[in-house]
């Protein structure tokens, strides 16, 4: 695996009013991992997301994407950077009043505007197919989708501009085991054919046993670790212990042996 | 070689191939699609060896080429053939909205729909009146079960709130009526009439007409609002689901805040016009105060201000009625959360002008004319 430094971020500091929620905060994103982060509730796992993707202006830090510093970019330099990563959000965040179809044209129409109709039509229909949807579901609205079913078609509007880094927000949080199962097993085989880097934020231990390459634990502000999972568990630290070695870690554990 | 998608044609050993070269990516596919549409020959290989970059949408465009003329892909690299496999998948392009037939029957359907929708809407707000009726029946039977502190505080937001704004329209209101009163009947040398003009549309009419007006604008929407919203984070399921009837939780005391305030509203509304006139006439027709107001108590009788009362508390429910009823029937998305916001409010105006209209006729009928 290439150790090149796809996302990079030194010294983050993040507080709302006197909440400090991060304080010297430092995690690398290596090209063509996965890169799993958890954390506790409340220990800013999306706010993290948030500020890589310039969503939340930290208070200090230097955030450097694709080896440019994002604090630095200008507009149009920024508007590039946003071209070359997709989000998948917790919810999915699909445009309410438009259909599937139309969603995953969103970012194509938006940044390529001499693409024809037709072209534009097959693009969204492999993107839809691609993440695991059907194509008849492409001219449905997205209050007419299943949890599962919005949550891939979030997916492939995140993949629309055939980005290299893609950020997931707990992609399999309220899907049931088998979807999830296969949500994991779609993001893998996706990270395969198209050669992405994935930045996770998840709580689904098995999804952390089963895809991904390093896992970072975010806790007393920072990152205490980032290893492959297996060093994570000879690393003595309670919360680390308690998350992996209670009870539902040592069942993620068995099942992904 | 050039950045930008380009692809040539040739022929090799009596084989036609078209060659690509470049970034075969979405950023530099340039005009490709549309000059491999218009390609003469069917070209037997397709050759891929050249291109530097490949994205799916590259991969999209040469199987598309591959497929439809039968071709043989060569030169293509792991990752190529990856990206190729996996758009293969998606072999017809799908709708991106579902078919909806022609342009005049896309009309007919929108006037037959919109018909149903408004007939429906009807009979579903003259249930949802019925359902209150038995919510407010239970309530008189179980006065344990009335929520004084929602009343009180719809009270507070219906009301209080309400009136700077409704002073200030009421107000000026009684300004125009008043000089433009004047200048018609100052051409007859009626201008004494116009107290008679202003003292009898306020009370009887435009008092609590403006007054609905405002407050389906200001409550009845907002009722809309909280109640859709409400219903799409399934709070409303929540409150049926723990035993707390929604009627009596959110509609009756919205409702009964409209009913009990609007004669209020309305009479509030109807003294701030009548000092708005006074004003003007004191000032531009040189009628003073005392004058004015002896002359009020002559020419308006007391059945025009029962006939401005009497309308309040039914438009005031007509009001709270449409806003809740269109608050609960919000489905799906957000955007229904605005479009119902909007029904509500033009329903409400809506029958209250035309109950307006039938008040206006009764009362004469009955001799308050």
């Amino acid at each position: 695996m290439s150790e090149e430094l796809i996302v990079s971020v030194r010294g983050l500091r993040n507080s709302f009013g006197d909440n400090v929620v991060h304080e010297n905060l430092d995690i690398d994103v290596r090209e063509g991992e996965i890169l799993g982060v958890v954390g506790g509730s409340g220990t800013g796992k999306s706010v993290l997301l948030r500020s890589i993707i310039g969503l939340q202006e930290p208070d200090e830090g230097e955030i450097t994407i694709f080896g440019e510093r994002m604090d630095c970019a200008t507009a149009e330099e920024n508007l590039d950077l946003r071209r070359r990563w997709g989000v998948l959000f917790q919810n999915g965040a699909l445009f309410s009043t438009l259909t599937v179809a139309e969603n995953v044209q969103v970012p194509l129409r938006e940044f390529y505007k001499n693409i024809d109709e037709e072209l534009l039509c097959e693009i969204a229909t492999f993107k839809i197919v691609m993440s695991g949807l059907k194509a008849e579901d492409a001219p449905k609205y997205p209050s007419e989708l299943s949890g599962g079913m919005r949550k891939r078609a979030a997916l492939a509007r995140s993949l629309a501009l055939d980005p290299i880094l893609l950020f997931l927000d707990e992609p399999t949080a309220g899907l049931d085991p088998i979807g999830a199962a296969a949500f994991d097993n779609l993001i893998l085989e996706l990270k395969e054919a198209l050669g992405l880097t994935i930045f996770l934020i998840t709580h689904d231990l098995d999804t952390l046993h089963t895809i991904c390459d390093r896992v970072a634990v975010l806790a007393d502000k920072k990152v205490i670790a980032c290893a492959p999972i297996e060093e994570l568990l000879a690393l003595d630290h309670p919360w680390i212990q308690e998350y992996f070695n209670g009870p539902r870690g040592r069942a993620a554990l068995v099942a992904a042996d | 070689m050039s950045v930008e998608a380009d692809f040539t044609e040739l022929k090799e050993n009596g084989e036609r191939i078209a060659r690509f070269s470049g970034r075969l990516t979405i950023a530099r596919i340039g005009d490709v699609p549309r000059r491999l549409a218009l390609l003469e020959h069917s070209p037997s290989k397709i050759d891929i060896s050249d291109v530097e970059r490949i994205d799916t949408v590259g991969a999209w465009i040469v199987y598309k080429l591959c497929r439809d003329h039968d071709a043989e892909i060569v030169g293509a690299s792991e990752h190529a053939q990856q990206l190729i496999r996996q758009v293969t998948i998606a072999d017809d392009p799908a709708q991106t909205r579902r078919d909806e037939g022609g342009r005049v029957r896309q009309t007919l359907e929108r006037i037959g729909a919109s018909t149903l929708e408004s007939l429906s809407s009807l009979k579903g707000l003259l249930a949802f009146f019925g359902g209150l009726i038995m919510a407010t029946g239970s309530v008189i039977r179980h006065p344990g079960q009335m929520r004084f502190n929602a009343v009180v505080q719809r009270f507070e937001t219906v009301g209080v709130s309400a009136l700077g704004i409704i002073g200030l329209m009421s107000f000026l209101i009684g300004i125009v009526i008043a000089q433009q009163g004047a200048v018609q009947l100052r051409q007859f040398g009626a201008e004494i009439f116009t107290i008679n003009l202003i003292g009898r549309i306020t009370t009887r009419e435009l008092g609590v007409l403006m007054t609905a007006i405002m407050v389906a604008g200001r409550s009845g929407s907002a009722f809309a609002a909280q109640i859709g919203s409400m219903k799409l984070a399934e709070e409303i399921d929540a409150m049926r689901t723990i035993g707390v009837p929604p009627m009596q939780a959110l509609v009756l005391p919205r409702v009964l805040a409209t009913t009990l305030l609007m004669p209020l509203l309305g009479f509030y509304s109807t003294f701030l016009m009548i000092v708005g006139g006074g004003l003007l006439c004191w000032i531009s027709l040189g009628i003073p105060p005392e004058t004015f107001i002896m002359r009020l108590r002559e020419v308006v009788p007391m059945t025009d201000l029962w006939v401005g009362l009497i309308k309040a508390p039914v438009f005031g429910m007509i009001i709270g009625l449409a806003g809740c009823y269109q608050g609960m029937q919000v489905r799906g998305n957000n955007e229904e959360v605005g479009n119902r916001t909007t029904t509500a409010v033009v329903q409400a105006i809506f029958l209250v002008i035309v109950l307006d209209a039938f008040f206006a006729v009764f009362f004469t009928e009955v001799g308050w004319g």
